[in-house]
């Protein structure tokens, strides 16, 4: 199934004075799907998706929507919609009069434009609130009708710059799911910025992790999680304990790497091209960590090491313990199972950690 | 004892602002209308009556006047609101910073200088042998030297002058505060720029209009110095013929009658203002 883009960027650039903010950018998004912008703040996402909205224009490249450049196409001339960070909902207007802001430019009939209003409205699950203020809303319903007064316009894309940023944790978990199900629910393709990797992750079909106005991958979630391209996105994406060290031995994919406290660790390496005495990083994800009451020996049990419990951060089914390495003073972060083993589990006590080189990724410095 | 305490700090603040309006605004005017419902009919004989007000609406002079001076002031304040609302959405939106600092302190240095200064600067640049005149006959515009200066024109010129930072500092601090994002909005969503300024930016702003147009007519009705110096003899100013009945006719009685005339027009016309623009007066000046 080969349905067209909605939305294409080549070699998309943009220059401010003394700094490339967005730098030979290429994706495509296909219709109806689910895409995330991910990185840092300061990366660039926010000036690529000024340029998809219009706001600014590239110095270089080409965009392109449904097939059609918008290469000085104003933004009022687009298809596309924006939810803002903070929702820009127009503050002199009722919540009717809001989402008809759109409809009333195009020239559609008022009885028309009173229809389609209490049909999104319903579609968002707010039926009947068209004569409220805008700040007789919760947070919520704000974001809902945010997005009511984009998608009345039946844009190809819809662009979100970060609009759960503001809402207070338990509101923004709720929101994730609903905003998955609103997308569902309109098919429309949408392009969400954040900074927020859980957001992402939850969402998206695809995600592309940007730093200094690059991408460094493009791929789903589990991509990103499990393969990342390089260092940078396997420490921006998803916990890890990073160590840094020399290879001693390239042994295949699994490279050996001596730390600068004499620890010996083993990962598999992503890229070619290691070679002995090359500095590198390992990073290992915190789940991926196996902990043992007794001491670890054998072939299946290589990385395995003696850590000392420095603290329990107890989180629920999230809680983590923070271990730390005897001779080096190093500190780790290791999954507490929850499988009651460790219930009891103290600071001070004695541990034994072992992970399995395949679940460790190791990056040659230099090629990120 | 400490709610005693805080209640005489209470009114130890306050009583400098009492002070000022009982003596200063509240005697006065008091004064005032005793004296201007007062009708002199012998030597230093005095009856209560409304005379003094019968003798405005049976001179046209007076009351034809009265209509020009609001007139006038109106067309002031409007033009003033044209004018500056581009400069104050130029300062607010526009710019940035420095610039921003900058461009709000050009609008303020012309007021360091007293308005009499900046007066007598108009009349040089008006009159017949002025520098608009010498410059439009160097050019060949005109044949003959030109008398620019009392007209109408000139005192509305002046008038502006003199009233638009009123109008510039309250409409920058109301646009100043309109949230960027939603013009961007407004855009988004298929507006185009005349829209936008009708149903997002006018809106927001009108609280900044509001009390803008409110000071700006207020300064236009009750000058004095302006319409006789750039409009001269025949500027035919309100506030003119006020000074006329106290100090040439010595008229104290009609001179009170007309003071409050004036006062009666100004507060019916903000009324006014206020009602058709839907807002009210602790929003707009209140802030």
């Amino acid at each position: 199934m080969t349905s067209p883009a909605d939305l294409v960027c080549r070699e998309l650039t943009k220059d401010f004075d003394n700094f490339r903010a967005v730098d030979q950018v290429s994706f495509e998004v296909p219709q109806g799907s689910f895409f995330s912008i991910l990185g840092p703040s300061g990366c660039g996402k926010t000036t690529l998706l000024r340029m998809i909205a219009g706001f600014q224009f590239p110095t270089s490249g080409d965009l392109l929507i449904k097939g059609n450049s918008m290469l000085g196409v104003g933004p009022n001339k687009r298809p596309v919609s924006m939810v803002f960070q903070h929702l820009a909902l127009f503050p002199m207007m009722s919540i009717g009069k809001n989402i008809g802001f759109g409809l009333r430019q195009r020239g559609v009939a008022a009885s028309e434009i009173k229809q389609r209003v209490g049909l999104v409205l319903e579609r968002v699950g707010l039926p009947g609130i068209e004569d409220r203020q805008v700040d007789q809303l919760s947070g919520g319903q704000k974001q809902r009708v945010a997005i009511a007064r984009c998608m009345v316009l039946e844009p190809d894309v819809l662009l979100l710059d970060e609009p759960l940023g503001a809402l207070d944790l338990k509101l923004r978990e709720h929101m994730k799911i609903e905003l998955k199900a609103l997308q569902a629910e309109f098919n429309t393709t949408f392009v969400y910025i954040t900074h927020d990797q859980s957001e992402a992750l939850v969402m998206s079909d695809n995600i592309v992790v940007m730093n200094k106005g690059r991408f460094d991958q493009i791929g789903t979630a589990k991509d990103l999680y499990y393969e990342p391209a390089n260092a940078f996105v396997a420490g921006f994406v998803g916990d890890a304990n990073r160590f840094e060290g020399k290879i001693t031995a390239v042994n295949g994919q699994i490279v050996t790497v001596q730390t600068e406290a004499g620890v010996s660790l083993h990962a598999q390496l992503t890229g070619q091209g290691a070679a002995v005495g090359q500095m590198a990083q390992i990073f290992v994800r915190p789940e991926a960590i196996e902990l043992s009451k007794t001491a670890l020996q054998g072939a299946d049990h290589s990385n395995a090491s003696e850590r000392i419990v420095d603290s329990v951060l107890f989180n629920g089914a999230n809680s983590l313990v923070i271990l730390r390495d005897p001779i080096s003073g190093e500190t780790i972060q290791v999954t507490l199972p929850q499988t009651g083993a460790f219930l009891g589990l103290g600071k001070g006590e004695t541990i034994y950690t072992s992970w399995n080189p395949a679940q460790a990724r190791c990056f040659v410095d230099g090629d990120a | 004892m400490g709610s005693d305490r805080s209640k005489l700090g209470f009114y130890l603040l306050l009583a400098p602002l009492l002070l000022w309006l009982v003596t200063l605004i509240i005697l006065p005017h008091i004064g005032l209308f005793a004296v201007s419902i007062s009708e002199k009919v012998g030597v230093r004989e005095y009856e209560t009556g409304l005379g003094n007000y019968a003798v405005f609406f049976n001179e046209p002079l007076y009351w034809r006047t009265f209509a020009r001076t609001a007139f006038m002031s109106i067309s002031t304040t409007v033009l003033t609101l044209l004018l500056g609302f581009p400069i104050a959405y130029y300062i607010a939106k526009l710019t940035r910073g420095r610039t921003k600092t900058t461009l709000f302190l050009m609008c303020l240095i012309p007021f360091w200088v007293s308005e009499l200064v900046r007066t007598f600067g108009w009349m040089i640049l008006l009159r017949e042998t002025g520098v608009l005149s010498n410059f439009l006959q160097y050019t060949g515009v005109i044949g003959g030297p030109v008398e620019f200066l009392y007209n109408d024109g000139a005192i509305m010129v002046g008038l502006v002058y003199t009233s638009i930072l009123f109008m510039i500092v309250p409409l920058v601090t109301t646009l100043d505060s309109l949230d960027d994002s939603l013009i961007e909005a407004g855009y988004d969503l298929g507006g185009s720029g005349f829209s936008i300024l009708r149903e997002i930016v006018i809106p927001h702003a009108m609280p900044g209009i509001v009390s803008g147009c409110i000071v700006v007519f207020m300064l236009s009705l009750g000058n004095y110095l302006t319409p006789i110096l750039l409009g001269g003899k025949d500027s035919l100013w309100f506030t003119g013929l006020i000074y006329t009945q106290f100090i040439t006719r010595f008229n104290w009685e009609l001179g009170s009658a007309f003071g409050f005339l004036l006062l009666a027009l100004s507060s019916a016309v903000v009324f006014l203002g206020l009602k058709l623009s839907r807002q009210s007066l602790s929003n707009t000046m209140g802030r």
